[in-house]
């Protein structure tokens, strides 16, 4: 691979072609500022907070978007570049309602963490009148927007387009009324926006937020009258840590459940159990589907390819845009309300609560979970089934608000009722690990024996490739499912709706047949949740993933219908997979919705 | 602008994302302006985001969008309500959002236009904002009703600040 030779700062560095002066910098050791790139996204060039100085030219260099030369000689922190820097701040703050202490990303803001470094006389420039007039859309129940705190940067619209293939925001109008829009600046919940969040962990600044439920989870947890559940979800426990002090993909099971328990939950379950309980119902669903196809000549188009339900991004994106294929959307609900579903009512019972006292909680990397929630469809318990959903980022804050010396807990494991789980069930935290968890239980309970891979470890759906394609034959049926032996399950995860879109547009026009498609609406799957720690990028995507795979590789139960606690639940409860009560607690559906 | 007529520009344009800009201006040129329904339409058959036409539109004053609030406001100028003093609701109206007839205010709040009848003419003045009516208006009545639906649109989903110094 051809390099290149350049000198940054005096030092000497070396290259692969191609590479930004930003990307040498970096490989350096070499700090250079920037707020529109985004390593996740492509080079916009637009902020120029990044400039440098190149010797022997005259003008300054975007250093995220000039690519290194032969011979190059940069400069990364001369006056001149000071002074250019130190201007482009004064006018975002100019036009920015810099209004930190109200903020809620004060601390945790790029905008803010560059003027503490670059302004230390203060601004004189007058605050523009395009000030005078903003809006903070509160309609979406996942997102904030607040229009006087952004900078224009674009990383919003590029995720959202590159990334997500929805485009539900757009950069309008122009000069200095250029402002990040919707169709017709319509409210977020009115459009196509699917609440997946992944612009709200890329905002450098306070202008797209999580909508934050922490006062009222604090009310419901110092009310004694109520009893609170909460359950975590698997791609929290790798990554509550990058805010608390740990490094990148240390695992925090342990103490995030004692964090839970000091903060006052009753009751600390895990969303795990219930994924685990997905795989039960989905598993038999794919194989009904299959039956259904195979053995009784059933419409194939409308009940395969089947593909997953548990991300919330993932349904809100196929109801806009896939309206035809939501017949081919499992009917399972996602674990998070499988979860609530059966804490309002099974949990309810076993414990003897009231129902009406529970205040059901949940702990979620993802923040389209609480426009799930907040579904009209999800209330089969009788009453809201999740009542409130905290990003892993709202815990990490209520951790520290309780002034709680994380590194320090002791561990300890979830409740019971609810709170045991499979290494299967970890898995659903990165992108393939449904795939890999259905297959587990679905090979199993076909053939009568484990899937055929080393230490059940399915490497072939595992990894970051945008979509990954698979094929299983069957081989050895156990009687009952004879007319599987010798099928080849065609089998595709994708993850990022970018990815999702290019699968469905592909089985839209004929030119792919998959069986089981799985889908994840965020990159990397929810491990790289809109409600993870900010910053997330592919090197930490990946060393969540590990955590991950660490997690269930050190579970004594690897599979999801070897949970007893999920077991239990059908003697005692649901009686069996897709049972009637299955269906009414634990399924449902789909609405069509338009496209913009 | 009508379906059929709108299609056989983009036939005639070419339906490609980077013919959007004529097929924009070929629409104004014809019915001077852009509806939401012109743009959904053009994204449809141009297979891109709405946003993103609106997006494009909005960046050239020559192509002036034709946008309704979120509350509709018209106002009856029938003989027998202009006879009751409805020009003087419509004084107070303009004074208060700052807008004309026909036009929408900036933060897309309100739509005012100006109707033949609304089926009132006993109780004029009168005026329907979207589906509700007050009748009987005077400007002081008038006023006071537009400041409620400000603070409904504030406390809603939408916040308007309009004074920050
Ligand atoms: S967005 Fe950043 S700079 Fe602006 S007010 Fe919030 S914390 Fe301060
Ligand atoms: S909303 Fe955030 S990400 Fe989008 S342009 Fe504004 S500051 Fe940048
Ligand atoms: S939440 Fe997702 S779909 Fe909605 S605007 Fe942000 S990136 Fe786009
Ligand atoms: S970071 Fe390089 S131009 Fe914005």
């Amino acid at each position: 691979m051809k390099t290149v030779r350049l000198t940054i700062d005096k030092k000497v560095v070396e290259v692969q072609a191609g590479k930004t002066i930003l990307d040498a910098a970096r490989i350096a050791g070499i700090h250079i500022p920037t707020l529109c790139h985004h390593p996740d996204l492509c080079v916009a060039g637009n902020c120029r907070v990044c400039v440098v100085e190149q010797v022997g030219v005259r003008t300054l260099q975007a250093s995220c978007a000039v690519p290194v030369a032969d011979g190059m000689e940069i400069i990364t922190n001369s006056a001149k570049v000071q002074q250019a820097r130190r201007h482009i701040l004064e006018l975002l703050l100019s036009e920015h309602r810099s209004d930190c202490v109200n903020c809620y990303k004060n601390n945790h803001c790029e905008l803010q963490d560059l003027a503490a470094k670059y302004i230390f006389t203060p601004v004189t420039l007058i605050p523009l009148p395009a000030l005078q007039h903003y809006t903070i859309d509160s309609s979406s129940p996942s997102i904030i927007k607040d229009d006087s705190k952004c900078i224009r940067c674009q990383r919003c619209v590029r995720t959202c387009t590159q990334l997500q293939h929805v485009t539900a925001l757009t950069v309008s109008h122009k000069g200095h009324e250029q402002k990040i829009s919707t169709f017709m600046d319509k409210l977020l919940n009115d459009v196509v926006c699917t609440n997946c969040g992944q612009c709200v962990n890329r905002c450098p600044t306070g202008a797209l937020t999580e909508r934050n439920y922490i006062q009222e989870v604090w009310d419901a947890l110092l009310d004694p009258n109520t009893h609170v559940v909460v359950q975590t979800a698997p791609a929290v426990r790798v990554a509550l840590g990058e805010e608390l002090g740990f490094d990148v993909g240390e695992r925090v099971t342990g103490k995030m459940v004692s964090a839970l328990k000091t903060l006052g939950f009753d009751s600390v379950l895990d969303t795990d159990f219930t994924a685990d309980l997905t795989i039960m119902e989905e598993g038999t669903e794919l194989l009904t589907r299959l039956k259904a196809v195979l053995t009784e000549k059933a419409d194939a188009g409308t009940l395969l390819p089947m593909t997953t339900s548990c991300s919330p991004g993932w349904i809100k994106f196929i109801e806009h845009k896939f309206p035809d294929y939501l017949t081919n959307v499992s009917s399972c609900k996602s674990p998070q309300q499988m979860f609530g579903a059966l804490a309002k009512t099974y949990y309810a019972r076993k414990r003897k609560l009231n129902p009406a006292k529970i205040v059901s909680v949940s702990i979620m990397p993802c923040t389209a979970k609480k426009y799930e929630a907040d579904r009209p469809e999800m209330r089969s318990s009788g009453f809201k089934d999740v009542d409130y959903v905290l990003t892993t980022r709202e815990l990490a804050r209520m951790i520290k608000m309780a002034g709680i010396d994380f590194m320090s807990l002791p561990d300890q494991e979830h409740d019971s009722l609810m709170g045991e789980s499979s290494g299967a069930a970890v898995i659903f935290g990165a992108t393939g690990g449904v795939m890999e968890a259905a297959l587990r239980t679905a090979y199993e309970l076909v053939t009568g024996r484990e899937v055929p891979f080393a230490n059940l470890d399915i490497k072939p759906v595992r990894g970051m490739e945008g979509v990954r394609e698979a094929n299983i034959t069957i081989e050895g049926c156990l009687p009952e499912w004879s007319f599987l032996e010798g099928v080849e399950l065609k089998l595709a995860v994708a993850h990022g709706l970018t990815n999702a879109w290019e699968v469905m547009q592909a089985v839209k026009q004929g030119k792919a047949e998959f069986h089981f498609i799985e889908v994840m609406a965020c990159p990397g799957g929810c491990l790289g949740g809109g409600g993870q720690p900010i910053p997330t990028n592919s090197e930490i995507r990946l060393k969540r993933a590990q955590a991950i795979y660490e997690e269930d590789a050190g579970k004594h139960i690897r599979k999801s219908h070897e949970n007893p606690e999920v077991l239990a639940l059908y003697k005692d409860f649901l009686e069996a997979p897709m049972s009637h009560k299955s269906h009414e607690l634990l399924h449902t559906y789909y609405i069509e919705r338009h496209c913009n | 602008m009508e379906k059929t007529v709108l299609e056989e520009i983009i036939y005639r344009q070419g339906a490609q994302r980077d013919r959007l800009l004529p097929i924009l201006q070929d629409v104004v040129e014809q019915q001077n302006f852009l509806t939401e329904g012109d743009m959904l339409h053009i994204a449809n058959l141009l297979q891109m985001s709405a946003a993103e036409v609106y997006g494009t539109a909005s960046f050239y004053s020559f192509l002036p969008l034709n946008r309704k609030g979120k509350y509709m406001i018209r106002l009856c100028k029938s003989i027998i309500a202009k006879m009751k003093g409805s020009d003087q609701v419509l004084a107070a109206i303009t004074d208060q959002l700052g807008i004309k007839p026909g036009e929408t205010t900036a933060d897309g709040v309100f739509s005012l236009e100006l109707v033949n009848d609304i089926g009132w003419s006993d109780r004029e003045p009168a005026m329907l904002i979207n589906d509700k009516v007050f009748t009987d208006l005077d400007p002081v009545k008038v006023t006071h009703i537009l400041t409620n639906y400000l603070k409904q649109a504030s406390t809603q989903a939408f916040v308007t600040n309009l004074s920050t110094n």
